[in-house]
């Protein structure tokens, strides 16, 4: 990258920055002019300077000038106008002058910050392309937050100093130039005075400021390193806790504080000083003219006048110099900065841009053999892992490889999957070095996986389909108002140095994974699933997961058919009184009283206290008489709760029990209903209501078992669930969601869904079961594939930490197992998962690719050598060399390491 | 059923019998009431062990796993205690406990077993009483399969 920032600006933005200083060179005429103007506007109508006679008449707007040699010409007479008629004219013109600054001004500022602005887009993206060239081994020494900082804000200020990075200069340097030479043709020995000040400031100032520069190198890297630091501590959260650490990153961040603390604070100290001493040099000048000139005056030597015009033309000479030399501040704190970040990002070995190139049209298959030669591999330090190793897999063949750990077979995947660049020989297909060839073919025709799992914040689908998505393959119509956005998107990603991709149309490359388009799309990745047997967790996800409803109506649709069906199954298995159903007309005995009276879930951002705390809510209580029962039935459960609990030490674990109350609430709850012993309803306080009714509002009779409710109650409740929707307002209306047997609710898991009820707690072990029932349900009423894209709608959270260790890597052998290569290069990938687990999914794996139309190479780096047995060829390495190799029969009856390891 | 009820039930185990009424309330309103049909597994040989039951009504076969197959190695009724094994030790299950016919039982979590315990040295020792009851009887079982073995090959 360009090291000096001025070059690196102006070599992409010097059009822009010729156009912006004509602008502004034509800019002072108007500028200018308007200084002037209101000496005339003062002299002529209003003194009445050329209006002596009262009639006269001058010549307005006359364009004639005295030019040597051709002497005066005359382009336009002007119009004659009177003293008040030239007073309005003038004025008129003066406004006009003033509007025209102002948008002079205006479009300056916008161009200016639109050239920085543009800028900052390029300087990022270019960044960020070299993020993505990296070569490998030099992400093991750098820090992403680190990098995140470097782009998103030290390179921020540039931006801003771009529009101003040349034209500043020569608009304040003009300025002062102009300033200085007015004073030195007033009087040449002051204008030296002045010009000595001002070449002592422009000496002494940057001097100063080298010191401040440093500062603000050591600033900006501490100030990285602090943010690198810090998403050490997120990301390495559970071993800071699980060593009990934490208190020596408190020590670490505080000291980086500290070390931050000094250098902005010396750094302010050193600004102010500067500054100080700024002004100080900017004052001795006024005070220079007084006491000598004045003294020359006073000698006779220098007439008032002159004194007077100089002092005055001071005035205009700080200014611009003040600004200027703000600027040169300003461009060497950038020039600091872009030096620093380009510093970091100057990688030597960076992969090729023609590697990364944009491939749309599909890629040819991989026919020629993959080619080990003289393959030396050595990790960071330098140590061997494999040493010069020679050998040929062919496009369809099924290799195991095993070893002890370090055998260096580990190793000889990773440079199979670019990961690990070789210290000598290399790789080939067709004679091609793989690093050599473009991605759009090592990426798509070969697939690598290893144990390292990574994924996107983003939703399953989204991970699993991440592996097709090379290029934008369609190109999408716009139509009216978003064509003009999106081309003046394009226009503007142009102009910036950013490629035209756009990120909307469909990037998913449906052919290469064997199908059609969207629509066959989950018949493909559905085998790939059960293949690595991952698709009854994503079955369970989907039942946990709250449906959308629009993406899903198929589904929904139908949800009165799927309730009837399972109740169907339920009664068939006898499983019936474990789903307590919700019945519009009955008391469920298994919910509590709230959920009871409510009969129905709250939408998102709906509280319990928001409702509790609504008028109509309240009133509908009061008026049925329930809040009266409430308060009675709260009233004995906190009697119970008080008598069981008191003389419990509050860490005891029965606590865990006490839904409705914390062991906290105990002596509040005892002192309250010792004040309430004997007060009706009608006379306690509504705080104490409110809280005695809470507490009922969480009972379930077969839970706790206090007694408390009664078939009155429960009828009560009932009449005034009813009462409460009868004329429910529309605030409520729209923010919960009743019980419907015919309609699907958005707001609660598909699960619920299906059961439309409680479950019973009293029953062992029914979650299970239950699942199981609802998993052959939908198999049977042949919706287990949208129910699977229901699955694959759950966001898999940072880094698809949502997920689990196997989880992740069972999707991440699936996201390579879609793309349907040529060549598979398994680097141990299931390595979280116990050994029969592994079993069954290589033998599913080696089994279904060959049984399929095209034969894919795979290269299997195995845990166990007993599975070898599936494979055509094993080789087996030992301290980094290849010591056997043959098919399991031949091995396996020779006496070498093959069997050590098979024992 | 009723709280109150349940603690009269309770006082019925021996394992509870001496303990104050007051806090078999309590104990009862810790634990979760549980139903297991016949034929239904209360748990399985070789899960992790949370829980100990206490079974209020019905029977159950403790079935253990061996080559031959399951084999029953006991009957549980009425007022017993099962599963306190495998909190006692922190280990696996050692036996499947399995309703032979309909089960209430009282789920005690591993927390509140071993609470209870500590506040109540007179139940620990009636759960030693049980397990070295169940250690008698094993033993008993293990002389008559030892005398038994070598009976037969001579």
């Amino acid at each position: 990258m360009e090291k000096s920032l001025a070059r690196y600006i102006w070599s992409n933005t010097y059009p822009q920055q010729v156009w912006i200083l004509l602008v502004v060179a034509a800019s002072m005429v108007p500028y200018f002019l308007a200084f002037d103007l209101p000496k005339r506007i003062v002299n002529g109508p209003i003194q009445g300077q050329g209006f002596e006679d009262p009639d006269a008449t001058q010549h307005f707007m006359a364009i004639a000038f005295d030019l040597p040699w051709l002497g005066h010409i005359e382009f336009f007479e002007g119009f004659p106008l009177g003293r008040v008629g030239t007073l309005m004219a003038l004025s008129s013109v003066f406004l006009a002058l003033v509007v025209l600054n102002g948008l002079f001004k205006f479009y300056i500022n916008t161009y200016k910050g639109r050239l920085g602005e543009r800028m900052l887009r390029r300087i990022r993206f270019s960044l960020v392309d070299r993020v993505l060239r990296f070569p490998p081994m030099h992400f093991k020494r750098v820090k992403s937050a680190e990098i995140a900082t470097m782009i998103k804000d030290e390179v921020e200020p540039l931006g801003g100093f771009t529009g101003d990075a040349f034209v500043q200069p020569a608009l304040l340097g003009g300025q002062a130039l102009t300033a200085l030479g007015f004073i030195i043709l007033q009087n040449f020995w002051l204008g030296m005075i002045a010009a000595a000040i001002v070449a002592l400031q422009a000496l002494i100032i940057p001097r100063m400021r080298r010191r401040l520069l440093e500062l603000g190198r050591q600033r900006q890297i501490t100030a990285r390193q602090l943010s690198g630091r810090v998403s050490e501590i997120v990301d390495g959260i559970h071993t800071i806790r699980g060593h009990d650490a934490s208190n020596l990153e408190r020590a670490d961040i505080a000291d980086r504080l500290g070390t931050i603390f000094f250098i902005r604070y010396d750094l302010y100290q050193w600004k102010f000083m500067v500054k100080f001493i700024n002004n100080f040099l900017a004052q001795v000048t006024p005070f220079l003219f007084y006491a000598i000139g004045g003294y020359l005056a006073l000698q006779g030597r220098l007439d008032i006048g002159q004194l007077i015009a100089v002092i005055s033309a001071y005035k205009d000479l700080p200014g611009p110099l003040k600004e200027l030399i703000d600027w040169d501040q300003a461009r060497q704190d950038v020039q600091v900065k872009y030096a620093q970040v380009v510093e970091q990002f100057d990688v030597e070995t960076l992969v090729g841009p023609h590697i990364q190139t944009l491939v749309t049209t599909p890629v040819e298959r991989l026919s020629d053999a993959l080619v080990v030669s003289n393959l030396v591999l050595s990790d960071d330090s330098g140590a061997p892992l494999i040493n010069r190793l020679s050998l040929e897999i062919a496009p369809d063949e099924t290799v195991a490889i095993v070893g002890r750990s370090n055998s260096g077979a580990e190793a000889l995947a990773e440079a199979f999957g670019r990961i690990l660049w070789p210290t000598s020989g290399h790789i080939s297909i067709g004679g091609r070095d793989i690093l050599d060839l473009p991605e759009s073919v090592t990426g798509r025709r070969i697939s690598f996986v290893s144990s390292e799992t990574y994924f996107f914040h983003a939703t399953l689908r989204d991970n699993l389909l991440y592996g097709l998505k090379h290029a934008p393959l369609k190109t999408i119509e716009y139509g009216g108002k978003h064509q003009r956005k999106y081309k003046r998107n394009l226009l503007e990603a142009q102009r910036s140095g950013n490629p035209a991709l756009d990120l909307n149309s469909d990037w998913i490359d449906y052919r290469s994974a064997g199908a059609s388009g969207p629509d066959d799309l989950l018949k493909v990745i559905r085998p790939v699933l059960d293949a690595v047997m991952i698709s009854q967790d994503i079955f369970d996800l989907a039942l946990r997961s709250q449906v959308d409803v629009m993406a899903h109506h198929a589904l929904t649709d139908r949800i009165i058919e799927i309730r009837q069906a399972m109740r169907r199954r339920l009664r068939a298995d006898n499983l019936e009184d474990i789903v307590a159903p919700f019945e519009a007309h009955a008391y469920n005995l298994q919910a509590t009283v709230g959920e009871n009276l409510l009969f129905g879930t709250m939408r998102q951002g709906m509280t319990g206290q928001a409702l509790a705390a609504h008028r109509y809510f309240r009133k509908v209580m009061g008026e049925t008489g329930v809040s009266a029962e409430l308060y009675q039935m709260g009233l004995a459960i906190a009697e119970n709760a008080v008598e069981l609990f008191r003389d419990l030490p509050p860490d005891h674990p029965f606590f865990q029990q006490l839904t409705f109350m914390s062991a906290d609430d105990i002596p509040a709850y005892e002192a309250l209903l010792q004040k309430l012993q004997g007060t009706p309803f009608e006379e306690a306080s509504a705080s104490d209501r409110t809280s005695i009714i809470r507490l009922s509002f969480s009972y379930v009779e077969p839970r706790h078992r206090f007694g408390l409710l009664t078939e009155a109650l429960m009828t009560r409740i009932v009449e005034a669930r009813e009462a409460f929707y009868a004329n429910i307002p529309a605030d409520l209306a729209e923010r919960i969601e009743r019980h419907d047997a015919e309609q699907f609710t958005a707001s609660v898991s598909l699960m619920d869904n299906v059961l439309f009820g409680r479950l019973s707690f009293q029953e062992v072990d029914t979650t299970e079961r239950l699942r199981q029932t609802i998993r052959d349900l939908f198999e049977e009423l042949g919706l287990a594939d949208h129910v699977l894209s229901i699955g694959l709608d759950f966001d898999v959270g940072s880094q698809g930490r949502r997920l689990n260790a196997v989880q992740r890597q069972k999707l991440n052998l699936a996201r390579a197992l879609l793309k349907r290569s040529d060549y598979f290069i398994f680097n141990r990938p299931l390595s979280a998962l116990d050994q029969r687990a592994q079993d069954r999914i290589v033998t599913n794996i080696v089994k279904d690719l060959h049984e399929e139309g095209h034969r894919p190479a795979i290269v299997w780096v195995l845990p166990n050598a007993q599975m070898g047995e599936l494979f055509g060829r094993i080789l087996v390495f030992d301290n980094g060399n290849l010591v056997e190799s043959g098919s399991f029969d031949e091995l396996s009856g020779k006496n070498g390491m093959f069997n050590q390891l098979l024992s | 059923m009723l709280l109150k009820d349940e603690v009269d039930m309770l006082r019925r185990v021996p394992l509870f019998c001496q303990i104050a009424p007051a806090k078999l309330k309590l104990l009862a309103f810790a634990s979760e009431r549980m139903t297991c049909r016949e034929g239904q597994n209360l748990f399985r040989q070789g899960d992790i062990g949370d829980a100990a039951y206490v079974i209020l009504s019905g029977t159950a076969d403790v079935l253990v796993q061996s080559e031959a197959g399951e084999i029953r190695v006991a009957e549980v009724e009425k007022n017993s205690i099962v599963g306190e094994i495998a909190i006692l030790c922190d280990t696996a299950r050692t036996a499947t406990v399995r309703a032979s016919s309909r089960l209430e039982v009282l789920k005690i979590s591993k927390e509140n077993f071993l609470e209870l315990m500590s506040d109540f040295p007179d139940m620990a020792v009636e759960i030693m009483r049980v397990l070295a009851n169940r250690l008698n009887h094993t033993t008993n079982e293990l002389t008559e399969a030892r005398s038994h073995q070598q009976r037969v090959p001579s």
